[in-house]
């Protein structure tokens, strides 16, 4: 009897994890659904919110602009990385170690200061215009911020990390003896590139798009700062709705599509590369 | 094997875009030197004005202060509910277990704002707006999966017979856990708690929504001042965020070497 209580009795170790479960369904996972519900019932239940979408000009823009602007993120971003990740893939032990020693401090430099950062650097009368200026190269300040391009800029820094791990892990698992055998068939260096280690790496190229793109839709202090309020992606919208006009229902409805969206990439994500796989090369 | 010419445009163009990554953040440093009193390098010569304008107002220290106590006391609430939940985890390894872990490791994927949003709407009912334990709850619930994932990682590496052995020789789980498990994989929840603490230190979209006046941490003051003014006082409050940041990443590097040398 004793024996079989013992083992109906759910593992003890269950209750190790309690304290973070209960934690997060109280205040995190009941608030998030409690919000998003607010997209039905504010200001009157329906859809009412979500007939903007097609409806209001300045929401289908909004997400339009937010959409671009993330999409040409990717693109950049994953292609610098590319760019880091076949370097690091090919450098020595200890100058890989000091590669990914810098990838780690700029993972971790806030988003604040960097923004910040790219304003002293590039604005009107910034550290770069004053240079070109002085240097006699352009008469007029150039507009570098305030702008899609400054948003571009920063987004784009911040991202090229992201895009880093997860092409690094995938090219780490890349047997090279295939390579060998490309060569030493008769291919050149550029075609051995080409034809076999860059459809090999098409699962990395895949995972760090998602991530970068994934990542980029929620970005708030960036377009906030270098976009000068002339930029406005649906992070910031949905904070101008929920401080200064008080419209709980419009908002809520665009983090719907937002968490929607997230979640779904991050579910085609982890088909790809495990979330493990992509920040334990980052973390070591 | 000698390089070729390819690869060695590769290595070039790798190194420049990773100083990219880097340098642009540092250009805080010069320009809080500067001896004019707008944002500007310091040509016409270096003046520690600006950290004495900083260090002698009310204001920003007093933001230090709460910076400091928020980001300490969320790291150490979120790297013990962190380290239990890693290791309860690690023991169950179902498919249950597995949708728990994807669950704990939400505040990660969901986007900030709509984080700040939930917390925003849950937290005025429940008075915790514009409170230390408001914030310090926030930043927990945000720093777990950073903690959960490192920590995760140092088990992966754990001899599960150690375990056993504790448990066959009569140990009780919280024994096993305290005596055992906890020492083996102290590096990893180091690495968890370094990491907490610098999510807490920088946070900054969750704490605009949910603080007002009586808190006022140092990333929420610098918001305010670099929209505000273009006063060299705030390149020199984000010289001390990043070295604050830059030495708790040198405590983890310290950490990882010293974890390195133990397996050795």
């Amino acid at each position: 009897m004793a024996e079989i209580a013992t083992q109906r009795r759910p593992s003890p170790y269950w209750l190790l994890a309690a304290p973070a479960v209960v934690m997060l369904l109280v205040l995190y996972a009941a608030p998030i659904i409690n919000v998003l519900l607010l997209s039905f019932t504010d200001p009157k239940p329906g859809f009412g919110n979500y007939a903007k979408i097609i409806e209001s000009d300045t929401v289908g823009r909004l997400i339009w602009t937010t959409i671009r602007l993330c999409l040409i993120t990717t693109v950049c971003a994953v292609t610098l990385g590319y760019i880091v990740a076949y370097a690091m893939l090919h450098a020595l032990h200890h100058v890989r170690r000091r590669m990914m020693a810098i990838l780690l401090i700029s993972f971790w430099i806030s988003v604040l200061v960097r923004s910040f950062a790219w304003l002293m650097l590039l604005g009107h009368n910034g550290l770069v215009n004053n240079a070109l200026i002085a240097m006699g190269l352009i008469a007029e300040p150039i507009a570098f911020v305030r702008n899609e391009l400054g948003v571009l800029i920063g987004m784009t820094e911040y991202m090229v990390p992201y895009a880093i791990l997860p092409l690094l892990a995938n090219m780490q698992g890349i047997d090279t003896r295939v390579l060998c055998a490309s060569r030493s068939l008769g291919a050149s260096g550029v075609q051995t590139f080409l034809r076999v280690f860059l459809p090999l790496t098409k699962p990395g190229i895949i995972a760090a798009s998602l991530l970068v793109f994934i990542s980029s839709l929620g970005f708030y202090v960036t377009p906030a700062i270098l976009g000068g309020g002339k930029v406005q992606m649906i992070a910031e919208y949905i904070s101008v709705q929920l401080l200064v006009t008080v419209r709980w229902g419009t908002a809520a409805m665009l983090a719907t599509l937002m968490l929607v969206c997230v979640l779904t990439l991050m579910y085609v994500l982890n088909r790809f590369m495990k979330l493990s796989t992509i920040f334990g090369g980052g973390a070591r | 094997m000698k390089q070729s010419a390819a690869a060695r445009i590769n290595q070039a163009a790798a190194w420049i875009i990773l100083l990219i990554l880097i340098i642009p953040s540092l250009v805080a440093f010069p320009v809080s030197v500067t001896s004019e009193t707008y944002l500007s390098l310091p040509w016409n010569g270096v003046s520690l004005q600006h950290y004495r304008n900083l260090f002698s107002s009310a204001d920003w220290l007093s933001s230090f202060f709460q910076s400091a106590v928020i980001a300490l006391v969320s790291s150490c609430l979120a790297t013990t509910a962190g380290t239990l939940s890693a290791i309860g985890l690690w023991r169950i390894s179902s498919r249950f277990g597995e949708a728990i872990r994807a669950f704990l490791l939400l505040p990660l994927m969901v986007p900030p704002i709509i984080s700040a949003m939930a917390f925003y709407r849950w937290w005025v009912p429940l008075g915790l707006i514009d409170s230390y334990l408001g914030i310090i709850l926030a930043h927990t619930i945000l720093a777990i999966p950073m903690v959960l994932i490192t920590v995760s990682a140092a088990l992966a590496n754990f001899d599960l017979r150690l375990e056993q052995a504790s448990r066959s020789l009569g140990a009780s789980v919280s024994t096993t856990v305290w005596r055992i498990i906890l020492p083996v994989i102290k590096p990893g929840i180091l690495a968890g708690a370094v990491f907490a603490f610098i999510l807490s230190w920088d946070e900054i979209v969750v704490t605009l929504f949910i603080s007002k006046f009586s808190v006022f941490t140092l990333p929420r003051r610098l918001w305010n001042g670099m929209r505000e003014n273009t006063d060299p006082t705030v390149a020199a409050a984000a010289v001390v965020l990043i070295c604050i940041t830059l030495l708790a990443l040198v405590a983890f590097a310290l950490i990882s070497r010293r974890k390195a040398g133990d397996n050795a």
